[in-house]
């Protein structure tokens, strides 16, 4: 159980209607957060600004998962036991919570290791229905020669990888939206990129980069005009601002449980309930059939489908228990969070030498800031902050063309989530202003 | 002194504002001598190096050049690599490269034997850097790229 008094969901942790987390509301979340108290490089206070690549967890999801191993671990939607009852209760449960924190119906939400998994089952279900699979129910997924698909010149490799992979499959052209000098996309060419040839459009909701927030109306808008069809990375925007699928519109969402507070091993494919029944499968096995004999096999309705071979149960319902607690939290409150935070951020700027790369403003950004220093590379610029406690990123995040588009080989990253602080940003910034000298930079 | 200032010496410092051997240098046509390039890249960071070997007809290093981009620690070490083996013979550089994987594997104690960092001089400054498991990579790079250029300049089978 938990140490702490207030909890998610308690009135005093509401936040204002205008309001950020209060310094109390803040406290109270991040003593939920037992990592949070441990101390880094000679006993220094961890500061950590890595969360755009994976959240701490608050003791609740970790209660959570343990409470299930020694509570209800079995097998679901098998066995007529209690026990089987009980723990396929918790799965689906856990699915209802992540459908209901997404603005998704129960049975749009497919439980996947991961994001990058979700992303790779739509695109390889464009695959076997290409082949002819899923027959004429899944004709809106068949690719021919001279057919597009379009991503993003900012998107993470989970979402450009297999679409190239795809394109190189099936015989479809490979096209892109680019990314302006603000680091947000570059919509002037869209009516171009985005054609009657196009059958897919994948997209980033927030850049893992950039921190930018994509235009989804826009270019579900454009998408809709052509009758292409829409995927959504957005494993960025569901841990740090409210996100309502249904209301976005879009035809495929995919986002990871380990970003959101929750465990490594889960993610959720969210899709239509329509296009889901039209997919042909992609992984098989167990657990997604109806009727199996020697020759050929019926398959099991969405969301079974999707979810071959004994799941990742216990994650599962950690990652429900993390959309709980976001929940209870306030995803309005937790986005002016994030804003108050890219605020602080952005500060960078002023430090000579500091260059970032994205928005410099606040609006339609969460706090993900990415930048580099003149003169000191950014493996060098991490290292430097990790003596101090601090925690980033470093390198290309997955994203390299989008570094390619700036001319840098790497960047530094500090990212936040509901538990980071004003004073931990501060902190970083007045370590982030000791580099160059450091290095002797002039 | 701090684990951070152990790791980031003067020498790998002034080593990597400095660099010895960069810009690459055309070496195909020296009459019996062999060359081989090779490019290394680490995939998690980025950082590379496109590294050119010169080899005497007598089996030992005539030249080394490259170019690279990346952290201080990755380009430091090549430098520094590269002023060591230039004018050893190919028995030498693979002790010396050995020596300087043991080195890495140290977790920042050293080699603990005089005459092996006598032989790695400079490179011995890359000690702080084996207490870090993420930034080895970054010393090893140069290396990587030495012995791959001379494996493919055919060096290695004819010594």
């Amino acid at each position: 159980m938990t140490t702490t008094t207030v909890r998610p969901g308690d009135p005093a942790l509401q936040p204002a209607e205008t309001g950020s987390l209060s310094t109390t509301e803040l406290a109270a979340v991040r003593a939920d957060f037992p990592l949070l108290e441990r101390t880094v490089r000679g006993g220094q206070p961890l500061v950590y600004l890595d969360s755009a690549a994976t959240s701490q967890k608050p003791q609740v999801v970790l209660d959570t998962e343990v409470d299930f191993y020694e509570q209800r671990n079995a097998a679901v939607h098998r066995g007529a036991h209690q026990l089987a009852e009980e723990a396929t209760e918790a799965f689906e449960q856990a699915r209802a919570s992540v459908a209901a924190f997404v603005g998704a119906d129960e049975g749009e939400i497919v439980w996947q290791p991961g994001a990058t998994a979700a992303i790779n089952v739509v695109a390889y279900a464009f695959s076997n229905a290409t082949l002819g699979r899923g027959g004429e129910a899944a004709a809106r997924f068949r690719l021919a020669p001279g057919d597009e698909i379009v991503v993003t010149e900012a998107e993470h490799h989970a979402n450009l990888v297999p679409w190239q992979e795809l394109a190189a499959r099936t015989g479809a052209v490979l096209r892109w939206i680019p990314v302006g000098d603000d680091g947000r996309l570059d919509l002037t060419t869209l009516d171009e990129v985005v054609t009657e040839r196009t059958k897919v459009l994948a997209f980033g909701h927030v850049s893992n980069v950039t921190g930018a927030i994509a235009p989804v109306a826009t270019l579900v808008a454009a998408a809709k005009r052509v009758g292409a069809l829409t995927v959504l990375d957005a494993c960025q925007s569901v841990p740090n601002m409210p996100v309502d699928l249904h209301a976005l519109d879009v035809d495929f969402a995919a986002f990871s449980g380990h970003k959101m507070l929750g465990p490594t091993g889960v993610g959720a494919l969210y899709g239509r309930r329509e296009l889901l029944e039209a997919m042909p499968p992609t992984v098989t096995g167990g657990s997604m059939v109806e009727v199996v004999t020697m020759e050929t096999t019926t398959y099991a309705p969405p969301p079974q489908r999707f979810e071959a071979g004994t799941q990742m149960v216990a994650q599962a319902v950690g990652m429900g228990c993390a959309a709980q607690y976001l929940d209870e939290l306030g995803m309005a409150g937790v986005a002016r969070h994030e804003t108050e935070l890219a605020a602080e951020m952005l500060k960078i700027v002023d430090i000579p030498g500091v260059r970032v790369i994205g928005p410099l403003d606040t609006a339609d950004r969460l706090a993900v800031v990415s930048f580099v220093v003149d003169g000191v590379h950014a493996h060098d610029v991490g290292q430097v902050l990790d003596d101090k406690g601090i925690a980033v990123r470093v390198g290309h995040h997955c994203a390299q063309p989008l570094h390619r588009r700036f001319g840098v080989a790497a960047t530094a990253r500090a990212s936040a989530s509901v538990y980071t602080t004003v004073e931990e940003v501060v902190a970083f910034r007045e370590a982030l202003a000791g580099v160059r000298a450091f290095f002797g930079a002039e | 002194m701090s684990t951070l200032e152990q790791m980031y010496q003067q020498v790998i410092l002034d080593h990597a504002k400095h660099p010895v051997g960069r810009g690459l240098v055309d070496v195909a046509s020296v009459a019996g001598h062999l060359a081989g390039e090779s490019h290394q890249v680490n995939p998690t960071c980025g950082d590379e190096v496109t590294l050119r070997v010169d080899v005497t007809p007598e089996g030992s290093v005539a030249g080394v050049s490259w170019e690279g981009q990346g952290c201080s620690i990755s380009q430091a070490s090549v430098s520094v690599m590269t002023s060591l083996v230039e004018g050893a013979d190919l028995a030498e550089v693979a002790r010396l490269d050995g020596l300087f994987h043991d080195l890495m594997s140290s977790r920042g104690k050293g080699l603990d034997d005089d005459a092996a960092e006598d032989a790695l001089g400079d490179a011995t400054a890359f000690t702080g850097v084996s207490q870090y498991p993420a930034r080895i990579k970054c010393a090893l790079l140069g290396w990587a790229a030495l012995k791959d250029s001379l494996a493919r300049s055919g060096a290695l089978a004819t010594s």
